[in-house]
């Protein structure tokens, strides 16, 4: 049986995304800054996908320019405000916890003459507000902050932090990594307060080398390539057709039946965390800390859909990996995301788990593919495997 | 300009009778390692290995090739010129000097060598004409017969050959004229080099890899693979072996005492890579191991690894400093690969203090308590082995 549970560092397309994929690169294979035929129907799928997804975040689809990853979207959010705001001041505020495709952008501008702060998490990733709202001054351009956490699933009150920012400072430009949110929440960038806000297409069951950047039409970015001046000359390349079609047809999928999808996926969420924790020696991270034993819906629910941390007492991490991928069950390690490069978890330092707990902490992260069975098998498979890995360890 | 190679070996010209076995495995080799680059054609000729290039090859990339031949000494460009008549000769070899050396104020010495006994003019004479030529033709040029700066051979042949640079080659012999031997590929910095070293020797090579799953993860076979084809390019073929070391792992684990564990394993591992080696008829092991290097290298530990298998174990890198191996592993283009961080067998369970200075008759005796289960393991090991073929 294979049970693939690492839905958070990739997905499978879904078939109608293949399907018009393959579409796109047999057939409508033109490049859309032709001025023929061919061009112009290869320009069609650009405007249809960012209708789509501007349809799905209620903007404008002027508002949407297309890139390579998230990652290329984070990049071009900061880079690109840092650089268009910079009279207006350096300082650039952001949390501990946010994934390397914005802490490394971040930390270059902060070599360019521009001031960070980093806002501390409590134990359940949650940033702490009142640490944020002191640290703006009179030249915060840009607060960044990330929808949903890549490697515990914590959640923050995003339009809230919206609000209150504003409210010290009206011209903050808000940016929002929405990477591991877009397909889980209603994410409304108008009516939140969010000026930037960056997807992924390899997240939400569509292509790799697909994402995107919501820029608020009253906010001005840089370029961060420079070319052809495709995309308005925001983001110069010649357009991937097909992976562009493949992201907004997964986000039409993503957001069809959504509430009930998501109930099913909280319900899956909340089944495991409490098999699982019934298991010797496990503890659940990134859960709110009223949670109780019962690990009731209300407090799952302040965590992302599909994201489970868990810690193993005893057991390194990798090994487990290995030994459940041997029973053909994939999960993460920490962050798979970044690299394969073994390197202590930024999210699980921040939220001060024990030390010997982090090199013992996998990442289950399930989509709307994912059945009961598949985790059923799962926690099976682990029931069997972690007295037997805790037989043989260093001494 | 160059359009073939003229291809110089050391030691293959010390052996007597077998010559012609090092020479054809020299000429198969520089075959081998050329034919994917285009077609080349590679031939003996009286003591020397000619390799004729063809249109548009890739000059660097074709000496690249050549430098990982085993037995070669030097790498000589060399131009062709028709044998037609002496006025055309003298041109060629006048226009040669002409493009290599622009800066005409240099000393010079024109040798001569006459594979053809027929040709009208001996080798002095050759060498005096040919000299009087360049003179006259280049006056800056200066005549030194004991330390020119420009040594420019002539070789007539059934054509003529004309070079002046040698490039160094590897040196050794030609793999496949030494026998086989099979290395412990581990993974880390060292046995790659090992395997590099022996098999410069002229030893044709195999190699077996220890995994275990999962507390080895694919990714590390795949570096061990990747090593492995790092190998081979100067190699050529080998056969990896990948050995399910994990059963045998934990038994020793519950069986024995905890600082022996590296120091029995080693040895379980030496036994099933000599078995492996006989089926291959290898002749011997390789290992990359250094004295003192870590605790299961000290000399009481390779003493208590060593007696195990009786048939020999050549530890190339025995004397050598790390720093050295490293130098070699960049060299050779294995160390980029070595240094990927992950866990190999031998550091999963590996004690905090593990014995550095083995007892024989202690490691006998605690081997002893693995009696009742470690044959049928170690016959499952070896049944189960995976070949990965390298190309």
């Amino acid at each position: 049986m294979e049970v693939y549970l690492d839905n958070s560092a990739t997905t499978k397309v879904t078939d109608a995304v293949r399907d018009l994929m393959i579409k796109v690169l047999y057939e409508d294979y033109g490049n859309p800054s032709s001025m023929h035929m061919m061009g112009v129907i290869a320009e069609r799928y650009l405007k249809e996908s960012a209708q789509q997804i501007a349809d799905c975040l209620k903007v404008d689809p002027k508002e949407i320019i297309f890139t390579s990853s998230g990652t290329e979207a984070n990049n071009l959010a900061l880079i690109g405000a840092a650089k268009a705001y910079h009279r207006r001041g350096r300082h650039i505020i952001t949390t501990r916890i946010e994934h390397p495709s914005v802490h490394q952008p971040l930390l270059d501008l902060e070599e360019n003459d521009y001031e960070l702060d980093f806002i501390p998490v409590d134990n359940s990733g949650r940033i702490i507000k009142d640490k944020l709202y002191a640290s703006i001054k009179a030249d915060t351009i840009l607060v960044s902050i990330m929808y949903v956490n890549n490697e515990i699933g914590a959640v923050q009150d995003i339009e809230e932090i919206a609000r209150e920012i504003k409210s010290i400072k009206n011209d903050i430009i808000f940016h929002v990594d929405g990477i591991q949110a877009f397909g889980k929440y209603r994410i409304y960038p108008k009516r939140m307060g969010i000026d930037l806000l960056s997807i992924s297409g390899h997240k939400i069951h569509g292509p790799k080398g697909s994402g995107a950047l919501y820029v608020n039409d009253s906010i001005r970015i840089k370029p961060i390539l420079f070319g052809g001046g495709h995309q308005r000359g925001l983001r110069s390349g010649t357009e991937n057709v097909p992976a562009i079609a493949g992201l907004g047809q997964a986000a039409v999928e993503l957001y069809k039946d959504f509430e009930p999808k998501i109930q099913r996926m909280y319900e899956l969420k909340q089944s495991f965390i409490r098999e699982v924790s019934k298991l010797e020696g496990v503890i659940i991270n990134g859960l709110p800390k009223e949670t109780t034993e019962d690990f009731e819906m209300d407090h799952i629910k302040m965590t992302a859909p599909h994201i489970i941390s868990v810690s193993f007492k005893g057991v390194r991490s990798e090994v487990l990996l290995h030994a459940l991928e041997e029973r053909g069950v994939y999960v993460s390690a920490g962050s798979a995301c970044s690299s394969h490069h073994p390197q202590p978890s930024k999210a699980l330092i921040a939220i001060d788990i024990p030390k010997d707990l982090i090199d013992s902490t996998l990442r289950f992260s399930l989509s709307e593919m994912t059945t009961r069975k598949d985790l059923d098998y799962a926690i099976e498979q682990l029931r069997d495997i972690l007295p037997k890995l805790r037989r043989y360890t260093r001494r | 300009m160059f359009r073939a190679f003229l291809i110089k070996y050391a030691e293959i010209g010390l052996k007597g009778n077998n010559r012609y076995i090092f020479e054809n495995a020299l000429r198969d080799r520089i075959a081998g390692v050329l034919n994917p680059l285009g077609t080349y054609n590679v031939r003996k000729e009286q003591g020397r290995v000619f390799v004729e290039c063809p249109e548009n090859y890739d000059y660097e990339e074709t000496v690249e090739a050549l430098q990982r031949v085993f037995g070669i000494s030097s790498i000589c460009p060399v131009v062709v010129i028709d044998d037609s008549d002496w006025d055309a000769l003298t041109k060629g070899v006048g226009d040669y000097v002409d493009t290599m050396y622009p800066d005409k104020n240099i000393t010079f010495k024109v040798m001569a060598k006459r594979a053809d006994k027929n040709y009208p003019l001996t080798s002095p004479e050759i060498c005096r004409e040919m000299g009087a030529y360049l003179l006259k033709r280049f006056p800056e040029l200066k005549v030194d017969v004991h330390q020119p700066e420009l040594r420019l051979t002539v070789e007539v042949r059934t054509r003529v050959y004309v070079y002046s640079t040698d490039i160094p080659g590897p040196g050794g012999m030609p793999v496949g004229t030494n026998g086989k031997a099979m290395l412990l590929l581990s993974g880390g910095i060292d046995s790659p080099v090992a395997g590099y070293m022996i098999a410069k020797r002229g030893v044709s090579m195999a190699a077996v890899y220890f995994h275990a799953p999962p507390y080895t993860s694919e990714r590390a076979k795949q570096k061990v693979v990747d090593l492995a084809k790092g190998i081979s390019k100067y190699t050529g073929r080998m056969k990896l072996f990948v050995v399910n070391f994990t059963d045998i792992q934990l038994y020793i684990y519950d069986k024995c005492p905890h600082n022996e564990l590296t120091i029995i394993m080693r040895r379980y591992m030496m036994r099933i890579a000599e078995k492996l080696a006989e089926e291959e008829n290898c002749l011997g092991l390789v290992t990359g191991e250094s004295i003192g290097q870590v605790a299961s290298q000290t000399m009481h530990s390779l003493a208590s690894t060593n007696e195990v298998c009786s048939m020999p174990v050549y530890r190339p890198l025995v004397a050598f400093d790390k720093k050295d191996i490293v130098d070699i592993a960049k060299n050779i283009d294995t160390y980029e690969t070595s240094i990927l961080p992950y866990e190999d067998c031998c550091t999963i369970f590996v004690a905090k203090h593990p014995v550095t200075k083995p007892n024989l008759k202690t490691i006998r005796n605690s081997e002893r308590r693995l009696e009742e289960g470690i044959d049928d393991m170690v016959d499952m090991a070896l049944k189960t082995v995976e070949i990965i073929n390298i190309d």
